[in-house]
């Protein structure tokens, strides 16, 4: 009999493609014998741009980014330009900025299981996380009065101060938090069907994952203790004690085992940053400081560290010398790398983006070959790539 | 009936002939009604039933909360353009869609939804039906061809695949029903469980849940939806599909899924005779006549027990993969339903 292969073009407006990835397989039957993944159909040029804005008026587009997670490429890029601009930034800030940050890694890693049980054929999972992730949306507009592309952050701090009741909210959500989780993993976790769609599918091996790359949940599976919220801290997180919790398998189901520790422990220290931010709570901040008045900068109440910046920046008079500085951001996805090299100009000379999504995709057609094609929704699912991310 | 119906004629002066030959094909006028309206309410049902799950409200918009979307959607794809792909084979394309409805209309006639209430009361109804509705899988698979599209077509073949692996355990659990009641009619199947302890369910559970399974499989539905895998093969044999033809295949699909529970109510369920005992209608006097009417709401009520059951499913499992569904069903369905033929037909040997 005779046969022939068959080439199939998954996307780019495939519904399981998340975004516009274009995959081009070789089928024989269910079994993949090639596959080429082609990117660069979501391309806006973000490193190019930079050069020809000032640094306050690229901050905004730093967000969009990445779309699911703002935060960590805005930090990324502030860290970087207030190194090179000797900006001092207040802790209370800090700590703003690492709350925000996780709780924009617990919104990412929500809308990542939404969408990855989608992509295995369940449909109902992905309401339940939508579910909380509108609850992190609804305190993040409430904070910054966007629900994705926050451009909070700015350098030197964060623009504004909480409003009146929101670390209550924070608290509040990180009490309900765990509960739910438990409740995913009473539905996915245990699911005969869901693991056997996702054990031993897509193993990535150590060495695999560090020839290309791979960082984040996915370097983690893996093995590999690598976080750079741990390895190389950046604002307040080598204050904090946490978790980085591996895996030794590498395939998919640890994937997703990992993710939801990551999930649990980020609530986790949400939580004790929201017991030790400086000065407390907005509205009784406010009322502390009436009483207090003393303006002194080592006062608990008025003093340096409960202020959430020091002094705003020009956009014109942000002049940084001839220097270069690469900063590292732990995002949801794993090490953004921001790269800024001044000239003495308000604009950059050049900025360089490396971001984890781009790593995992070239991983895709070594994971997905000699498998089944279903692997290959298991496989890009797990990964948690974010398209824009890839072609920035 | 017959004698009540022919008298109408003489009322209306009409030649009685023209009752004679129009009183067979009442019943048929009845399912097709029943089946359309049972269409409509189901993919209503299951909308509802799956945002309850989902924590939505589903469709509440046309209509007093939502009653009449179906009726909306159905216009909708009536009045829609209907594209056949300039690639396409025309004559498949175009009558893929009748090949995989006509089956699971012809099925409908075989169920007894009441005491001798079937329009064709077949002596080896269960395997005319089985073997009618293992038809329509021709339908799938020239629909997948004809569009020439390879989506369409990876999607027919998983649909053929999976259908003839799943085509055997079924038949074998049915089997077991015909060794309990030792008859292949529906309708005396259904009147050898007059009381609930006679169910056969109960000597053949396994029997139950394989056929339950095998009736997932045979209508594509969760976890078993690999022909029409949203997420990896775009919409499986009708992506190509659009307007009535596509409308055509949703209708059977859900005609399919009401007629499988139906089947399965009969099967295990004790049909249409009432879980209590006697017909509440019995005792009472003068509606005794109609006591078809209760016998038909308890078959109705065990059936849409099983779909609500069909629907829980899909909102809780993932889907399986194309190599996990041949393995269950060969290495494991198959034994399976051979070593509960087995049991059943030993208990029927020696309790009787």
């Amino acid at each position: 009999m005779v046969t022939e292969e068959l080439k199939i073009n998954i996307g780019p407006q495939h519904p399981s493609t998340h975004g516009v990835l274009r995959l081009v397989a070789d089928l024989d039957g269910e079994y993949i014998k090639d596959i080429e993944a082609k990117i660069g159909y979501l391309h806006r040029g973000m490193e190019k741009l930079a050069e020809s804005r000032n640094y306050h008026q690229y901050l905004p587009m730093v967000d969009r980014i990445d779309y699911l997670s703002g935060f960590f490429n805005s930090a990324s890029f502030c860290y970087a330009v207030e190194t090179l601009a000797d900006i001092k930034v207040p802790k209370r800030a800090e700590y703003l900025r690492l709350i925000t940050m996780e709780l924009n890694r617990i919104a990412s890693h929500l809308l990542w299981l939404g969408s990855l049980l989608l992509d295995l054929g369940a449909t109902s999972p992905l309401f339940y996380c939508l579910r909380e992730r509108e609850e992190i949306l609804k305190i993040l507009e409430n904070l910054t009065g966007q629900r994705m592309m926050y451009n909070y952050y700015c350098f030197g701090g964060v623009r504004k101060d909480m409003p009146d009741g929101w670390l209550a909210s924070v608290r509040d959500f990180c009490e309900s938090f765990p509960a739910k989780v438990d409740d995913y993993e009473k539905l996915i976790t245990e699911n005969p069907i869901f693991v056997a769609r996702m054990k031993g599918v897509g193993i990535i091996t150590p060495e695999i994952a560090m020839d290309f790359g791979i960082t984040g949940a996915n370097l983690r599976a893996s093995g590999i203790k690598f976080d750079a919220r741990k390895n190389m801290p950046y604002g307040v997180y080598k204050d904090f004690n946490f978790d980085v919790p591996t895996h030794e398998d590498g395939d998919c189901y640890a994937r997703y085992q990992i993710r939801l520790l990551e999930m649990r422990e980020s609530c986790n220290l949400i939580q004790k940053a929201i017991s030790r931010i400086p000065g407390g709570a907005a509205e009784k901040l406010k009322v502390k400081r009436t009483n207090c008045g003393c303006n002194k900068p080592e006062c608990a109440f008025c003093g340096d560290d409960t202020k959430v910046f020091f002094k705003k920046t020009n956009p014109l008079t942000l002049k940084i010398p001839t220097s270069e500085v690469t900063t590292f951001v732990e995002s949801s996805r794993g090490l953004s790398l921001c790269y800024v090299r001044a000239n003495g100009t308000n604009m950059p000379d050049r900025v360089k983006w490396r971001t984890p999504s781009f790593s995992a995709t070239q991983l895709l057609p070594e994971l997905c070959k000699g498998g089944l094609y279903a692997d290959i929704m298991a496989i890009l699912g797990s990964l948690d790539i974010v398209l824009p991310e890839v072609d920035r | 009936m017959y004698a009540l119906y022919l008298k109408i004629f003489k009322y209306l002066s009409l030649p009685k002939w023209i009752g004679i030959i129009t009183w067979p094909v009442i019943p048929f006028i009845g399912i097709a009604a029943l089946m359309v309206l049972m269409v409509l309410f189901l993919v209503l049902l299951e909308r509802k039933f799956l945002a309850l799950l989902t924590i939505r409200k589903g469709p509440n918009r046309v209509g007093p909360n939502g009653l009449f979307q179906t009726v909306a959607d159905a216009i909708k794809l009536l009045f829609k353009e209907d594209i056949i792909p300039a690639n396409a084979n025309k004559i498949l394309f175009t009558i893929a869609p009748v090949i995989f409805f006509f089956p699971v209309m012809a099925v409908y006639g075989l169920i007894p939804f009441a005491h001798n209430w079937v329009a064709i009361n077949a002596s080896c109804g269960l395997i005319l039906m089985l073997a009618i509705s293992s038809i329509s899988i021709l339908g799938l698979l020239s629909a997948g061809w004809a569009s020439n599209n390879k989506y369409s077509m990876l999607g027919a073949m998983r649909a053929v695949s999976q259908a003839i692996s799943y085509e055997l355990p079924l038949v074998l659990s049915a089997l077991s029903v015909v060794v309990l009641s030792g008859t292949m009619n529906l309708n005396k199947i259904a009147l050898g469980q007059e009381s609930i302890f006679e169910w056969y369910i109960f000597p053949s559970v396994l029997g139950f849940l394989i056929f339950l399974i095998c009736t997932l499989a045979e209508l594509n539905r969760v976890p078993f939806d690999l022909p029409e895998a949203e997420s990896e093969l775009v919409s499986g044999y009708n992506t190509e599909y659009s307007g009535m033809k596509f409308a055509l295949f949703f209708l059977a699909e859900y005609a399919a899924l009401f007629i499988y529970s139906a089947l399965i109510a009969t099967l295990f369920l004790g049909g249409y005779s009432s879980p209590l005992g006697g017909y509440i209608l019995s005792f009472i006097p003068y509606v005794k006549k109609v006591v078809f009417f209760e016998q038909a709401f308890w078959l109705m009520s065990k059936t849409f027990a099983i779909i609500l059951l069909i629907m829980w499913i899909r909102a809780t499992l993932p889907r399986l993969r194309a190599d996990q569904l041949m393995s269950f069903s060969w290495k494991f369905l198959l034994p399976l339903s051979f070593l509960n033929l087995l049991f059943v037909a030993l208990l029927k040997y020696f309790i009787g």
